[in-house]
């Protein structure tokens, strides 16, 4: 038998979902209605912190279409959300920690009258101190609010040792150092949070739910009904946007509704308005970092020490494994021998912060891409020709001890934006004209795929196959469908192994009862776990079927014996069988046409002590460069271009990672400028699409992508991952790329004109004072 | 949700007369049934979607007239005597997808999906308005519209493909 080529994987497919998302056909949570449904909202905690005195809905009663108020007392469960720790309760019974916290909930006979009654709930309340800032947190005579370590007021904390820093900064040649801040960052997955809970005979129910982790709802759901997982059944609906917003909160939001639906007896209906998501579901932690580098007197890096501190907000939910992530490329993409890097998950008084595409990354590559520039600026080195001296490469030890494998093309990435950008050209114009300047800036960045050594138990994920008796293929997975192409790139992974059609391949979103606990559909792990699961499924099928088809082929006069098997045809002497009559004939001998798939990921360490271990099984890397124009009178950046190139891998879909390329960097973009969420004494003053701002068809940027595939022999068909990159290194670049325009350096995101205009005032005003 | 159960008494009852995808509908409503509402809840027609309930979004953008309108900001009043278009309304002038449709499909320019209808509901009331728009014409239309997945790269360029099949096509000069 001859060697396959690949057919399927490679090519731009259209998505599987797109004639039903392009008719408006598709069924999202809000969409799906039920026989005798209700419909449930929540009631909210107006303030910061209080205590609960009593919740009353003598007022909501008279609202027409009520139901019934439900509160902590009706969990039959464990009050206690169940994510990393057990502090959050899935409805509070004293103390409310956050403004927004869902307190109670009300049903009632149609949705507008639910939130009429919620509005009516009275609640009474003693305010408790709060705290907003994450450092007052950490202090030693901040009031208690949260934490679940042996620290007050955090919930994680993080090391990474190695070498002698101390001796490195007496040595160095240059140092430089700086704080760097970067504020929330609201998902604004254009589907709201929504959950419907339809109670079954036996006790169980059914959950119809918008996630990117539906077996984290069957965790959350079978925890506060107090039911078995095998009562506990999770329909993903189609989802509407995740970025990370849809990975732990859906379990709250589905569990809410199941308390509701378990109440009353029938399916219940809970779907978020903007506000309500804005003001309690999670976001991108806030970050704050004081970062020091060292460098010897040839340039070579020799030394970073870094804190850096996330605002975790009122609940641990995951910052634990955000925080982990955020410490593991803490230092970036350098080899650098001596390292200092301590971490912190801080407790406030806000909304919860929980995943986000980039999940603790972007706001300290924002703080070290920074510095980096800071640092060759200092030693007279261009940026670029700086990283090129520094960046890791193949064989080389990251900051945990890890030793990359040859699937790393960084300085490939960085070499490549930099010829196709202009930069050796653009960096040292500094082009004016009039009062619009314009400039250049870099960033690097690694990212490691998959859920790492924090997360390690849960990264395994499965499939099942299923060859009808029609020659079609139903494909179940674990991983989720939530914009970026999921369901395309597996019926292309299952395509490829089973020599199928692609149309005759049908993939759907994931059903819990089907396919058993994959984990999340997160860390950039959805391709390389759920991808590799499909394959594991269909590899016995593959080799049954390619029997058939050479004796099948054979009979039909074949006599080399040499088979090809490409799109979907099986070719041997000039003649040919389809896959459809291959696997018709299966049936007929009765062959197994259906198997199961388990992928367990290879082994990752990391020792708490030191920091140091395999941190993650492999990494993806990005380079982008960013060009923008500087109004000088007004301090407004406009992003002209972003280069980009990435190494994620084999591309599967180039039409699909192009578009998951192009939506990262301007979800990047959008928080480096212009998105700013605000707290004004303890109440979210701007939670909706008109005062926070998100970047539209006006700001996008000019974009030019490059893939260089480095392949990874342990992905499937050599992928790596690739949600994550396009974000993280947009806001350094655009950062670095105002102080080449105009020479000041904005060291918070989001990068707001009046933060730029002042740094240029404050500039001239220096330099006229010379 | 029927909506005689939103009748209040303060609310008078409106005899509706309109057109919807082509389908003359009469019947009573509360006067000030959101218009959202009535489409999702009362004519079952799920496509069009809500995203912030505050006309920032556009994911519930509707053809009223020809004209794309935010139906999360309007009642049913509004409708009153008008031609109101959903997304399951459109189609190709021969029946079959509508080239929007199809050019989202092929180049990519759908994810998740949520926002689909209603750009496709801007970018239909747009080219109707202005067969020949232009990148930048394109551009100002869609500011109304957020995605938060594509970064808009490959729906502009869906659009200005499908201006130009329909402007090569017959079938859609003669129609305006």
């Amino acid at each position: 038998m001859e060697e396959q080529k690949l057919s399927f994987v490679g090519k731009s497919f259209e998505r599987k979902d797109g004639l039903i998302k392009a008719e408006g056909r598709a069924m999202y949570a809000a969409d799906r209605e039920f026989a005798r449904m209700l419909y449930a909202a929540a009631v909210r905690n107006p303030r910061p912190r209080i205590k609960i005195l009593g919740i009353s809905d003598e007022k909501a009663k008279k609202v027409p279409g009520y139901v019934t108020l439900v509160t902590y007392k009706d969990i039959k469960g464990q009050n206690a959300w169940p994510v990393l720790d057990l502090d959050y309760p899935f409805l509070p019974e004293k103390i409310a920690r956050f403004a927004g916290e869902t307190v109670a909930l009300v049903v009632a006979e149609t949705q507008r009258a639910a939130k009429k009654a919620a509005s009516l709930v009275e609640i009474e309340y003693e305010e408790l101190p709060n705290i907003q800032d994450p450092l007052e947190a950490l202090k030693p005579d901040a009031p208690e609010i949260g934490g679940t370590t042996d620290m007050k007021n955090v919930y994680a904390h993080f090391t990474i040792q190695k070498g002698d820093v101390d001796k490195a900064f007496e040595e160095a040649a240059y140092k430089v150092e700086g704080t760097f801040k970067t504020n929330y960052q609201v998902h604004g997955y254009l589907e709201t949070q929504g959950s419907i809970a339809i109670p079954e005979t036996d006790g169980g129910v059914t959950i119809h739910s918008t996630t990117q982790c539906p077996y984290y709802v069957v965790d959350g759901v079978a925890a506060a009904l107090g039911i078995t997982y095998n009562k506990v059944k999770v329909i993903q609906t189609v989802t509407g946007g995740g970025f990370g917003g849809k990975e732990e909160v859906p379990a709250l939001v589905a569990a809410h509704a199941a308390i509701c639906a378990a109440k009353v007896g029938r399916p219940v209906k809970l779907i978020y308005s903007r506000k309500e998501d804005f003001q309690c579901m999670s976001k991108r932690h806030p970050g704050w970092a004081h970062i020091e580098y060292s460098a010897d007197k040839e340039g070579h890096l020799t030394g970073c020490r870094v804190k850096y501190v996330l605002d975790a907000g009122a609940y641990s939910t995951i910052t634990a494994i955000v925080l982990f992530r955020g410490t593991v490329h803490s230092t970036g993409p350098y080899k650098i021998p001596n390292i200092d890097v301590k971490t912190f998950g801080a407790a406030t008084s806000k909304v919860p912060c929980g995943a986000f595409r980039g999940f603790g990354q972007p706001q300290i590559n924002f703080a070290q891409e920074s510095l980096i520039d800071e640092l060759a600026e200092k030693i007279g080195m261009d940026p670029i020709e700086f990283r090129l001296k520094n960046l890791l490469n193949p064989g080389e030890l990251t900051a945990t001890g890890q030793k990359l494998t040859s699937s790393c093309g960084l300085s490939e990435l960085v070499e490549a934006v930099r010829k196709k950008s202009g930069w050796d050209k653009k960096v040292n114009l500094h082009e004016k004209k009039g009062h619009i300047a314009k400039g250049i800036g870099i960033s690097t960045c690694y990212y490691g795929v998959g859920l790492g050594a924090k997360g390690r138990f849960l990264d395994r994920a499965g499939a099942m196959v299923n060859i009808y008796k029609d020659g079609s293929v139903g494909v179940s997975v674990g991983n989720a469908e939530m914009g970026q192409g999921a369901l395309t790139v597996f019926a292309q992974i299952a395509s490829e192994t089973l020599n199928a059609p692609m149309d005759l391949v049908k993939t759907e979103e994931v059903d819990s009862s089907r396919v058993p606990d994959s984990g999340p559909t997160v860390a950039s792990r959805g391709t390389l776990m759920g991808g590799n699961a499909i394959i594991q499924a269909a590899s016995p099928l593959r080799e049954r079927l390619f029997k058939v088809a050479l004796d099948m082929l054979i009979d039909k006069g074949g006599t080399s014996g040499k088979m090809i098997a490409h799109d979907g045809v099986f070719e041997m002497d000039g003649i040919t069988v389809s896959f459809t009559d291959v696997a018709k004939e299966g049936w007929n001998r009765r062959l197994k046409m259906c198997e199961e798939g388990w992928y367990v990921a290879p082994h990752v360490s990391f020792r708490l002590d030191n920091g140091q271990g395999d941190a993650y099984v492999v990494y993806s890397y990005s380079a982008d460069i960013a060009e923008v124009s500087v109004d000088t009178q007004t301090g407004v950046t406009k992003v002209d271009k972003i280069w980009a190139a990435y190494d994620v891998g084999r591309i599967v879909n180039p039409m699909l990672a192009t578009g998951q390329a192009q939506g990262g960097i301007l979800q990047g973009m959008s928080w480096s400028l212009f998105e700013n969420l605000q707290y004004k004494n303890g109440i979210m003053v701007n939670p909706n699409f008109t005062d926070y701002v998100c970047a539209t068809t006006k700001d996008k940027p000019e974009y030019d992508i490059t893939f260089i595939e480095k392949l990874y022999d342990e992905g499937p068909y050599q992928a790596k991952g690739m949600g994550e990159v396009p974000l993280i290194g947009v806001a350094p670049a655009v950062a670095n790329a105002i102080k080449n325009a105009c020479g000041v350096r904005i060291d918070s995101v989001p990068l707001l004109p009046e933060k730029v205009w002042r740094a240029i005032k404050q500039k001239n005003a220096t330099k006229e004072a010379k | 949700m029927p909506c005689n159960e939103t009748m209040k008494k303060d609310f008078s009852v409106l005899h509706l007369d309109c057109t919807v995808n082509g389908k003359h509908i009469r019947r009573d409503v509360p006067s000030n049934r959101a218009l959202l509402d009535f489409i999702r809840l009362d004519l079952g027609l799920t496509g069009t979607k809500e995203g912030c309930g505050e006309g920032e979004c556009g994911a519930c953008l509707v053809l009223l007239n020809g004209r794309a309108v935010n139906s999360c900001l309007m009642t049913v009043s509004h409708i009153q005597g008008k031609e109101l278009v959903t997304i399951e309304g459109i189609r190709g002038r021969k029946g079959g997808l509508h080239p929007l449709q199809e050019t989202f499909m092929k180049e990519g320019a759908i994810q998740c999906g949520f926002c689909t209808p209603g750009i496709i509901i801007a970018s239909e009331a747009l080219l109707r308005r202005k067969p020949d728009a232009t990148l930048e014409d394109i551009k100002l239309e869609l500011t109304g519209n957020l995605c938060r997945c594509t970064g808009y790269e490959k729906v502009l360029s869906a659009v200005e493909t499908a201006r130009d099949k329909m402007a090569a096509d017959p079938d859609y000069k003669e129609a305006e």
